[in-house]
């Protein structure tokens, strides 16, 4: 008879433990990058931050002495992605009521769940391509090329699927029982999904949301083809329909310049880029948290 | 109003005629005639997967919301066919409300359980006396009238399952179809809504759908016994029909059927 104790040689609790060690080892290699990545560019970019640093415009490289700041594409940033959530969200949103609360399963959805899918996985230099061909080399809007205009449309193509998905699996979530329930006191589908579904799956709708519009934030490929890049101000409204600068962009041409002061605005813009998206990630899950609790007083 | 032709019976006021309901290609059950009348309170009971719980949810047209779930036949409702194309299956359940097995409040507060059903509704009036007069009916005022601003959810399953039953009295349907209400509680809520069932019965018809034989004596007027069997080409597929329909009173005390006889006396199901 073997004995109950616990026996530490033999084969199958060896085993065990090596593949515990092992699968601990892959686990800290995976993390590995992220720590190294997010360390690296905050010492090497918290180092370059200044106050001008939010209020000057970048200087044209070839001026060694100072670089200036990048307040243009911060604020560019901002609007672009604005116009990108303003299109993909309310989009997204429906097309994701449509699939979890319209939609009976059948060969319709299936096709637009799988679509949504493959939408996701279209490299997002694709979707540059895109309105590139479809806005900006038809000159379609006003007759402006290059936009943030522009820029906004090929980012809400990436935000699309994961608002749609996270709308879809979030609205899946809430228990048929509660759409019974509405339905049973005489409510609507309309009704249902406006006063009783979609408030119960705010949580993990904003979440999808806010992920997407983060995503969409850091993208350069689409911007190339679509807003391209502008060193000036942006001082009204009009110039939505011209070249708009970004974050993502400003990394991309200055970290290939020859010169000392570029790289370093590039290491700031990083910076700044990597330590927003960090901090909007927090926040959605914040965010989450805080709903949860509030939601079952 | 879509009057049909038939005239249905006067106190009759929900009629089932030849009706059969198909989850896809599978019959769930057969050819079921039943009357049920105004002001009685009529369980149907039966052993699992016998459909009792599919005929109840074709009464309010909840059947609808289940994918490939088809209805054959008649149910006349006040002298309509239900299942009419134009009948509009909202204002179907504005009418014939309905209570699930499982307590389902809406993450709301109690106050607004309530109000929500009527707002939709169109109330107008006073919708504090509203609340109060449905928690009163439901028995459950004395309980949370302290409390009407506090979610649904902090009740116990026993109150939120009166909790249901008052938002559906306060849409003022004429029917009240509940699903094996009790089966989720303990015996002292189920007590309590077995009185309010009583009290109920004075506005509202309800049909009621249970497990627990003793509570269709208790609270029913008329049973409906629900039977299954085996379909005819014997591939093991199982196929509900209403085996007897009587009084209460006779289908406990001296049931025409055998099965009904074996049934009720626990020797099956």
């Amino acid at each position: 008879m073997n004995s109950l104790f616990y026996q530490k040689n033999s084969s199958r609790n060896i085993g065990d433990k090596v593949f515990t060690s092992l699968s601990l080892i892959c686990v800290f290699i995976a993390i590995l990058p992220l720590i190294f990545l997010v360390t690296y560019i905050l010492i090497k970019g918290g180092a370059q931050i200044t106050p001008e640093l939010f209020t000057l415009e970048p200087n044209p490289p070839g001026d060694d002495l100072d670089a200036g700041g990048i307040n243009p594409a911060l604020i560019g940033t901002l609007i672009i992605t604005t116009i990108a959530s303003i299109i993909a969200i309310p989009v997204g949103v429906g097309g994701g009521i449509y699939l979890a609360e319209y939609s009976k399963g059948g060969p319709f959805s299936r096709f637009i769940r799988f679509g949504v899918n493959v939408l996701a996985g279209v490299p997002s230099i694709i979707a540059g391509v895109f309105i590139y061909a479809l806005i900006v080399s038809t000159k379609i809007l006003f007759g402006s090329m290059y936009s943030g205009l522009a820029g906004g449309m090929a980012l809400s193509i990436l935000m699309l699927p994961t608002v749609i998905k996270t709308t879809d699996e979030g609205l899946k979530l809430v228990p048929n029982e509660l759409r019974y329930a509405s339905l049973g006191v005489g409510a609507s589908m309309y009704t249902t999904i406006l006063k009783i579904t979609l408030p119960s799956a705010f949580r993990s709708i904003a979440t999808g949301v806010v992920l997407g519009i983060a995503r969409a934030a850091g993208e350069t490929a689409p911007l190339i083809f679509t807003a391209l890049f502008s060193y000036y101000y942006i001082t009204g409204f009009g110039d939505l329909f011209y070249e708009m600068g970004s974050l993502a962009v400003l990394i991309y041409n200055f970290a290939l310049e020859p010169y000392d002061a570029q790289n370093k605005l590039a290491w700031a813009a990083s910076f700044i880029l990597v330590l927003s998206i960090l901090s909007v990630n927090i926040f959605s899950r914040i965010f989450a948290a805080f709903t949860e609790k509030t939601k079952r007083v | 109003m879509i009057k049909n032709t038939k005239k249905a019976q006067k106190n009759h006021i929900l009629s089932l005629e030849d009706v059969s309901i198909s989850y896809g290609k599978f019959e769930a059950v057969k050819n079921i005639f039943c009357n049920f009348k105004k002001g009685d309170i009529t369980s149907l009971i039966g052993p699992s997967g016998c459909g009792k719980s599919t005929v109840l949810r074709s009464l309010n047209r909840m059947n609808d919301l289940i994918p490939n779930c088809s209805l054959k036949g008649t149910v006349l409702f006040d002298g309509t066919n239900i299942y009419d194309k134009r009948v509009d299956p909202v204002e179907v359940r504005r009418r014939i409300g309905m209570v699930f097995q499982q307590p389902n409040p809406f993450p709301k507060s109690i106050y607004e359980n309530i109000a929500f059903g009527a707002r939709i509704n169109g109330f107008v009036g006073d919708m504090d006396d509203l609340v109060e007069l449905s928690l009163k009916k439901a028995a459950l005022w004395d309980e949370c009238k302290d409390k009407l601003n506090n979610s649904g959810y902090s009740l116990s399953g026993g109150q939120q399952q009166r909790l249901c039953i008052a938002r559906t009295i306060a849409i003022e349907p004429e029917i009240i179809l509940m699903d094996e209400p009790c089966s989720a509680l303990d015996p002292i809520s189920t007590l309590k809504i077995e009185e309010t069932m009583h009290e109920l019965k004075k506005n509202y018809t309800i049909i009621i759908v249970t497990h627990n034989m003793q509570q269709a004596l208790r609270v029913s007027d008329m049973t409906a016994f629900f039977n299954a069997i085996e379909y005819e080409n014997g591939d093991g597929g199982k196929v509900g029909y209403l085996a007897e329909f009587n009084s209460t009173k006779k289908i406990f005390s001296s049931p025409k059927e055998k099965t009904t006889q074996e049934y009720i006396s626990g020797k099956f199901g």
